[in-house]
C-alpha cells in the first residue's frame, strides 16, 4: 500500500505556537512540524500537545523546525527532551529546518548531557523526621548546657581580670536595655498597679476592709508580678534583639572575624550583655515595684477613698522588708536567663535570613517560658524557708 | 569619542545621556553619556567611587538619577513606577556583586521561583528548566538542592547567574562577575560570558575591575572618570588612548601585566 503522508493533529496554541503531527505510515507521528514562538510562555501547552501525541515504537522521525520564530532555552530543552525520549526508545531523530543560531542552542543544551528528569528531592520519610526531631531537641538541650558552661568559664575568667572586662559594651547595653526600658516598664507596671486594685476594689468594700488594698497591691506588685512584668518586656525587648543582632554577625561571617582576630566572641558580645542585664534588670524591678504600688495608690484613692498618707502608714505595717528582698532576688536570675538565652539562640542561627527570624522567635519564646518556671520554682522554694 | 545620534535606534539596548548624580553635596556622575549595542559585551571600569555600580544601579531602576536621560530597549526608565518597569524587568536580568540568592532556599528553587512567579509552567517543567539554565552556567546537576550557604564564592555567583537567566532576558546587567574569585573561577567566568553571548544571543551590560576578564570577553569598554565617560573602545584602542586617567588605568603594573598576557595569548 503507498505510503500518503496524512495530516492527523494540528494544534494551534497561544503565542502562536503550533505543532503538527505528520505521518507517512497510518495514525502514528512520524514528522514533527513546529511553528512560531517555542519559548517559556508557550512550552507548557506545547507539552501538553506531544504527550497527546502517539509515536510509532522505533523508527525515524523527523523533526522539521523551519517554521519556528522564536527559540528560547525552554523551548529548546522540550524540543531536545522530546528528541532524547525518541532515541531512548530506539527510534533515530532527526532535525531539518532550525535556524542556525537555533541549532546552535539546542547544540549547546545536547552537549550539557542533562538528565531527563529534573531531580526531585524529597524530604526523609515521616519516622525519619520524628527522630531527627527528637534528637534536635536533644542536642539542643545538650548544646544550651555547654554555651551555659563556657560562659559561666569565661564569666569566671573576666571577673578575674576586671581591668580586661569591656566597659563601653556593657555601658552601652544598659543604657538600651535599661534606661531605654524606663518608659514602657515603667507605664506598663503603673497601669498593673491600677487594674489590681480596681479589680480588688469590689471584693474588699464589700467586707469594708478598703484599707487592705495596700496589702493587695503592695505584695502582688513587689513579689510576684514586677520581677515578672519587667523580665518578660526585657526578653521582648532585649533578649530578642540579643539574638537577632548575634545572628545576623554569624550569617555576615562576623562572629568568625571575631575568632580569627583572637577576640572570643563570648567576651565581646555575651558577657557584657549578661553582666549589664544582671546590673540593670534589679534596678528596674525596684523602679517597676515604685511605678506599681503608685498605680495603686492612684486607684485607691479614686475608688476605695483611701488618701496617700494612709496609703503610706498602712504600707509601712503591711509590707515586710522580706516581700520586698524576695521580689528583688528573682531579678538578677530572670537577667541570666533572658542574657544566656537570647544570645545562645543568636548562635544557633544557621547561614540564612530564615533562620534569624525562626531563632529569635525561639529566644523568645524560650526565656519568657523559663523566666515563668523559675518563677515558680522561687515560689516553692519560699514556701519552705517560710519567707 | 563617539557622536550620539539623535532619536533611538533600533540596534541600541541601552543608551544613557547626560545622567548627573549627586550624593548630598558629592557630585558622583556629572554627564555621563554611554550606548551598548544590542549583541554586544559592553564593561564600564573605572576607579573605586568612580559610580559605576551607582550607574548600573539607576539603568536597572534601584536609584534615580538626579538628571538626564536613560533608555533601555528606546524606553526611558527614569521616573518609571514599579509598575511601569514590570514588562522592562522580565526583559533583563541582573547579577549582583555578592550573588544576593535568596538564603532560604535551594539553588533550584532560587531559579524557579522566577519562573513561578513570571509563567504558568507545571512544577514538573519548572524544575526541569531551572536545571537547565543551572546547568548552563556550568554548575554540576547536584548544586541544584543545596542552599547557598552550603556553596563556594564561585558556586554562588553562577548559581546568581543563572537565576538571572530563568526569563532568557535579552540582556544581562553583571555586577563584578569576578570579584572575589580565584584566578581559575574567574577564568571560567571569562568563559562563560563570552558563550551566553554567542549561545543564548544575549547582549552583556557588566561592571569589572578584572583587567584579564575585560581583554578576554569585552567588546567594548567605557572608562568613568571624574564623573564622566573618559574613553570609550576596544580594549586595544583604550590601551593606546592618551587620556591620563585610562592611561592610569590601563598601564599600572596589573594594567601591564594584563596586556601583555593579552598581547602573547593573540
Amino acid at each position: 500500500m503507498p505510503s500518503r503522508p496524512s495530516k492527523i493533529t494540528p494544534m494551534s496554541i497561544d503565542f502562536g505556537a503550533e505543532l503538527t503531527a505528520r505521518s507517512s505510515s497510518g495514525p502514528l507521528a512520524t514528522e514533527l512540524r513546529c511553528h512560531g514562538n517555542w519559548s517559556v510562555h508557550t512550552i507548557a501547552a506545547l507539552e501538553r500537545v506531544l504527550l497527546q501525541m502517539r509515536w510509532p515504537e522505533g523508527g525515524d522521525t523527523v523533526i522539521d523546525g523551519s517554521g519556528i520564530t522564536v527559540l528560547d532555552t525552554a523551548g529548546a530543552w522540550l524540543l531536545h527532551r522530546t528528541m532524547a525520549q525518541r532515541a531512548a526508545r530506539g527510534g533515530t531523530v532527526s532535525v531539518q529546518g532550525l535556524r542556525a543560531e537555533f541549532a546552535a542552542l539546542l547544540q549547546l543544551l545536547a552537549a550539557r548531557g542533562l538528565a531527563l528528569e529534573a531531580p526531585v528531592t524529597r524530604g526523609p520519610p515521616w519516622l525519619e523526621r520524628v527522630g531527627q526531631e527528637a534528637w534536635s531537641t536533644i542536642s539542643g538541650l545538650w548544646e544550651y548546657l555547654a554555651f551555659v558552661g563556657e560562659s559561666t568559664l569565661a564569666m569566671v575568667a573576666a571577673l578575674r581580670h576586671p581591668r580586661r572586662l569591656r566597659w563601653r559594651p556593657i555601658l552601652h547595653n544598659v543604657q538600651a536595655a535599661g534606661v531605654d526600658a524606663l518608659p514602657i516598664t515603667g507605664l506598663l507596671s503603673f497601669l498593673m498597679g491600677l487594674v489590681i486594685a480596681y479589680q480588688g476594689a469590689d471584693q474588699l468594700q464589700r467586707f469594708g476592709a478598703n484599707i487592705f488594698v495596700v496589702d493587695l497591691v503592695a505584695l502582688a506588685m513587689l513579689r510576684e508580678l514586677s520581677p515578672l512584668l519587667t523580665a518578660i518586656i526585657i526578653a521582648g525587648r532585649s533578649g530578642s534583639a540579643y539574638t537577632a543582632q548575634i545572628g545576623t554577625m554569624k550569617v555576615t561571617e562576623e562572629i568568625d572575624a571575631l575568632r580569627t582576630i583572637g577576640i572570643g566572641a563570648q567576651d565581646l558580645l555575651v558577657i557584657p550583655k549578661v553582666i549589664a542585664l544582671v546590673i540593670v534588670m534589679p534596678l528596674l524591678t525596684v523602679y517597676t515595684d515604685v511605678t506599681g504600688v503608685l498605680g495603686g495608690m492612684v486607684m485607691a484613692k479614686l475608688k476605695l477613698g483611701v488618701g496617700f498618707a494612709a496609703f503610706f502608714d498602712r504600707l509601712v505595717d503591711a509590707i515586710h522588708p522580706s516581700s520586698y528582698w524576695t521580689g528583688l532576688m528573682k531579678a538578677p536570675v530572670f537577667a541570666l536567663i533572658v542574657a544566656l538565652v537570647g544570645c545562645h539562640r543568636g548562635f544557633q542561627v544557621g547561614g540564612s535570613a530564615d533562620s534569624v527570624g525562626a531563632q529569635t522567635t525561639t529566644s523568645v519564646v524560650q526565656s519568657i517560658f523559663l523566666v515563668i518556671v523559675t518563677d515558680a520554682l522561687f515560689s516553692i522554694v519560699f514556701l519552705w524557708l517560710d519567707l | 569619542m563617539e557622536t550620539v545620534p539623535s532619536g533611538p535606534a533600533p540596534n541600541v539596548a541601552v543608551d544613557v545621556r547626560g545622567v548627573c548624580t549627586r550624593f548630598g553635596s558629592a557630585v558622583v556622575h556629572d554627564g555621563v553619556d554611554l550606548r551598548v549595542n544590542v549583541g554586544e559585551v559592553f564593561a564600564l571600569v573605572g576607579g573605586s567611587g568612580s559610580g559605576k555600580s551607582t550607574l548600573l544601579r539607576e539603568i536597572i531602576l534601584l536609584q534615580q538619577p538626579a538628571g538626564g536621560s536613560i533608555r533601555v530597549f528606546g524606553q526611558e526608565v527614569v521616573g518609571l513606577t514599579d509598575e511601569q518597569a514590570l514588562p522592562l524587568r522580565r526583559r533583563w536580568g541582573v547579577m549582583f556583586e555578592r550573588g544576593a540568592l535568596f538564603s532560604a532556599l535551594t539553588v533550584a528553587e532560587n531559579v524557579g521561583m522566577v519562573l513561578a512567579e513570571h509563567t504558568d509552567l507545571p512544577a514538573h517543567l519548572i524544575r526541569e528548566v531551572s536545571a537547565v539554565k543551572i546547568a548552563l552556567t556550568g554548575l554540576p546537576a547536584d548544586a541544584g538542592a543545596k542552599y547557598p550557604s552550603e556553596l563556594s564564592g564561585g558556586m554562588r555567583k553562577r548559581a546568581s547567574l543563572a537565576r538571572a537567566l530563568a526569563l532568557d532576558p535579552e540582556l544581562l546587567f553583571l555586577d563584578e562577575p569576578t570579584a572575589g574569585l580565584d584566578p581559575l573561577s574567574a577564568s571560567g567566568i571569562d568563559e562563560l560570558v563570552r558563550n551566553l553571548r554567542d549561545g543564548l544571543g544575549l547582549t552583556i551590560m557588566m561592571v569589572t575591575h578584572d583587567l584579564d576578564l575585560l581583554w578576554r570577553s569585552a567588546d567594548r569598554v567605557a572608562v568613568l572618570g571624574a564623573g564622566r565617560i573618559v574613553g570609550v573602545g576596544t580594549m586595544s584602542e583604550l590601551s593606546r588612548s592618551d587620556d591620563a586617567v585610562v592611561r592610569q588605568y590601563f598601564h599600572g603594573p596589573r594594567g601591564r601585566a594584563a596586556l601583555e598576557q593579552a598581547w602573547k595569548t593573540k
